[in-house]
């Protein structure tokens, strides 16, 4: 049965804004569109930047890459503010509630001392990777071009900003303000830790915008989080230590739901042209290679005799993915 | 076993620290500078980054919570006063004109500020300050899509929302509010936070984004002034961030004073120069008004901005001088702005009118020495000739200032009767500016505002009219086609209140939703 409420019905003059208009043609438009499609200006720039005078405050010429729309670039998720922090506070709620069963029943007693040990030494120290992260990310939402992909990266920014706070409240729980500092010693001088150190720091240096979201959210995140948050869990869950993937558990969703955001840049940005194609899987070669040399210490610390086929296999998987999305590897 | 327990509870402030702080570190493989280039060209001296008091504490899992449930109580609204053509709500449709200037106006601004602050979040070296810089950057991309989305159930009903991104790029007073955030984010970073954390936000917010909240809160705009009730709390995270900010670069070293003293002397006086826009909004534009300019200023600026810059003393601040001129100036811009804007009305992109006798008492009682003296008996010329079906437009084009970018249209400090106009030479060329104030900024940065895109040069140039464009046409209208190049529905969009459509459709719609007939 169907009821039928009655309200005043009033005609529009148009279904939304005339930019919207021009590109869907005028029908209603969702909170995304509105929100998003060309709100960065494009034209008339009233002084030069001090900090760069040879270009405009926004300008195409940040990158190589070269796109005929930037809008192109469209967020598959959809997020705007609203839908992106709703769908985060949900996700920390749960997050949040592993983490106060935790420690609510000591859960931390039960995780084998050796887990423990690899946890704190594998994971702890990536709070400095994803605090890196950050840094690229807001760097690619200050200075890239086009609403369509600046807005999801400073979403991006701040999400691995999260990300290095559970890493920290992992460490805090696992061993207190002590666990921060080790962790901190050996991403400044262990051996286990240098090759991405550096690798992290040569990435904070890159000036093309484009370029970092090739290194930082393809490459890094598409190596380190499925060898991290997926082969590690599993080896966490397997061996005792279910609380320790309680704790990452954000991280596995994250990754899974990004991973889709960032498929669809490149993808949409390598097909656009032969030259792009070329550019972004240079840099892709140019960045996976000390990515993976990196992580060949720390999947070591973490796989023991295992680390090679590991991290063979997720390279394997990588590939497949970057061959998905039309690039060559 | 039970490690847990012994182990002692982290306060606040100890596990934040713990959640920022430690997360950076001194790069070796690749020098501080080259990660942080921008961190030294404008001249401020910082020795210890983690001398920064962080002025709010707030992880990511506690922001998500806290935003995410205001932005399902906003939506919310959003939703039912749509459904609900809660539009029909308002006092008087004039009051739309009000937030057509804030969309047009404001709203893309916000965006800008949040590209800026992601650039400040990326180039301090601090860990404190790019925390909480990306916090705000965030905060503004809320803001400018809440107010995007606050506003787009006017757009389908009403004229003058429609292109605002487009207008704000080229429409001439629109180059106001622009060429200052353009200003703010063209300078290194510890500029721009005296710019938009410090003058804007903490110096300004009371005077902007108040009375348009309050505005629309007076003239039954439910989906404005929940969107200022939403931001509220987020508006005072950043006046705390400006201010934190500005303490501390006072702090870092003596020889930073002179320069923030200079950017406080530049960024008031712009920020004062964008306020005529609010000022004339809030004297002529709101049907029910919530206080005139000249009140706001007293209590906003005079009572709350003196004590602010009494607790700045001690580090040596002054208060600028510049900021003296508005006791003055308070009694005049917003009746001085209405009449330019009255008189271009053929080229704005929202309606203008002149005020009733009502209205007019009210301008009287609330301006006792200059209403009645100066302006009234303009203002009701103008009116007995519109009824008499002479609705006055000029045709010809005003003069910019060089920094502000308003019309000349204010007057000298010590003679209501006289234009200002100052005048600086550069590089053989001379320039002209409309206070001491701005041309004050003007001597200060020349090779800065010479870059100015001027809209009145621009269209006498020829460069503001649509592409293939042939001026020696016979009865070329060159007006017509600088309002084709701004995208304004010419007729529609612009003109006087009275016979426009808006004004139509308000009343048809409004009787649709009282009456049976």
């Amino acid at each position: 049965m169907e009821i039928d409420l009655r309200t005043v019905a009033i005609k529009p003059l148009r279904h939304t804004f005339d930019n919207i208009a021009r590109r869907f043609g005028d029908k209603p438009a969702s909170r995304y569109q509105e929100g998003t499609y060309d709100i960065q200006q494009t034209d008339i720039f009233h002084y030069r930047p001090m900090w760069e005078p040879e270009l405009q405050l926004f300008d195409k010429r940040r990158t190589k890459v070269e796109m005929k729309d930037w809008y192109a670039l469209k967020d598959p998720r959809q997020f705007y503010y609203g839908a992106w922090t709703i769908a985060r506070s949900r996700q920390q709620e749960a997050a949040d509630s592993c983490f106060e069963m935790i420690e609510d029943r000591g859960l931390v007693a039960m995780i084998p001392a050796e887990l423990k040990q690899l946890a704190l030494d594998v994971l702890v120290p990536m709070r400095h990777v994803e605090w890196g992260a950050n840094m690229g990310n807001s760097y690619m939402a200050a200075y890239g071009y086009g609403t369509a992909i600046t807005q999801p990266c400073i979403y991006h920014a701040m999400d691995h900003l999260a990300v290095a706070q559970y890493l920290t409240r992992i460490g805090l729980v696992l061993d207190g303000p002590e666990a921060l500092d080790a962790a901190k010693d050996a991403w400044m001088t262990a051996a286990l830790w240098q090759p991405m150190r550096r690798h992290v720091e040569n990435v904070l240096v890159v000036q093309d915008w484009f370029e970092i979201f090739v290194a930082q959210n393809l490459v890094l995140e598409g190596l380190t989080y499925p060898l991290l948050y997926d082969y590690l869990d599993s080896e966490f869950s397997a061996k005792g230590g279910t609380a320790i993937s309680m704790m990452t558990r954000f991280m596995t969703e994250w990754a899974t739901e990004t991973g889709k955001w960032v498929d669809a840049q490149i993808k949409v940005a390598a097909a656009e042209s032969p030259e792009n194609m070329v550019l972004i899987s240079d840099w892709l070669k140019q960045y996976r290679a000390p990515v993976l040399e990196a992580l060949i210490p720390i999947s070591q610390r973490a796989f023991g005799d295992h680390a090679e086929s590991v991290l063979a296999e997720v390279t394997a998987q990588f590939d497949a993915r970057c061959a998905k999305l039309g690039l060559s590897v | 076993m039970d490690m847990h327990a012994t182990k002692k509870k982290l306060g606040i402030k100890e596990k934040y620290a713990h959640m920022t702080r430690g997360l950076d570190w001194e790069t070796s493989y690749q020098p501080m500078d080259k990660v942080f280039p921008q961190a030294t060209f404008e001249g401020i001296k910082i020795h210890d980054w983690d001398k920064w008091e962080d002025p709010f504490r707030l992880t990511m899992d506690s922001y998500w919570k806290y935003q995410a449930e205001k932005e399902r109580k906003l939506y919310a609204v959003l939703d039912a006063f749509a459904q609900n053509n809660g539009h029909l709500g308002l006092t008087d449709a004039r009051y739309l004109n009000a937030i057509k200037l804030f969309l047009t106006g404001i709203s893309p601004l916000e965006y800008v500020a949040h590209r800026g602050f992601a650039a400040a979040g990326r180039n301090f070296p601090g860990v404190g300050p790019r925390v909480a810089c990306l916090m705000q950057s965030v905060d503004e991309m809320r803001h400018a899509q809440t107010q995007i989305h606050a506003l787009s159930n006017y757009n389908k009903h009403y004229d003058g929302f429609h292109d605002f991104k487009h207008m704000l790029e080229r429409v001439w007073y629109l180059s106001v509010p622009k060429s200052f955030f353009d200003d703010a984010f063209s300078a290194g970073p510890f500029e721009y936070m005296i710019a938009i954390g410090f003058s804007f936000e903490y110096v300004l917010t009371n005077l902007l984004f108040v009375p348009f909240m309050s505005g629309a809160a007076y003239n039954g705009d439910m989906a404005t002034v929940t969107f200022g009730f939403s931001a509220q709390s987020d508006e005072a995270r950043h006046m705390t961030l400006g201010l934190e900010c500005i303490k501390f670069m006072l702090e870092q070293d003596p020889d930073n004073l002179p320069i923030v003293q200079k950017w406080i002397d530049k960024w008031a006086w712009r920020g004062v120069r964008v306020l005529t826009l609010v000022a004339m909004m809030m004297d002529y534009m709101l049907p029910k008004r919530v206080m005139s300019w000249k009140e706001a200023w007293e209590i906003y600026f005079e009572q709350n901005g003196g004590a602010l810059f009494a607790d700045l003393a001690r580090y040596g601040i002054t208060m600028p001088e510049c900021l003296k001129q508005c006791s003055i100036d308070k009694e005049h811009i917003g009746h001085q702005a209405w009449a330019t804007f009255y008189q271009y009305g053929g080229a704005a992109a929202f309606h203008t009118w002149m005020p009733s006798d009502d209205e007019m008492d009210w301008l009287s009682a609330k301006y006792p020495n200059t209403f009645d003296k100066y302006y009234r008996a303009r203002f009701t010329h103008w009116r007995d000739e519109a009824e008499k079906g002479n609705r006055f437009y000029s045709n010809t084009l005003p003069m910019l200032c060089q920094v502000c970018q308003i019309p000349m249209l204010f007057t000298e400090p010590d003679d209501p009767t006289t234009i200002c106009y100052r005048e600086s030479d550069y590089d053989g060329e001379k320039y002209h500016t409309c206070s001491d104030g701005c041309k004050h900024i003007f001597d200060n940065e020349p090779q800065k505002y010479i870059q100015a895109w001027l809209p009145v040069h621009q269209i006498y140039q020829g460069n503001c009219f649509p592409e293939g464009t042939d001026p020696t046409v016979e009865g070329f209208d060159p007006l017509a086609k600088v309002l084709e190049w701004y995208h304004f529905d010419n007729g529609h969009d612009n003109l006087d209140f009275e016979g426009s459509r808006d004004q139509a459709n308000f009343a048809a719609w409004r009787g649709m939703a009282t009456k049976n007939t």
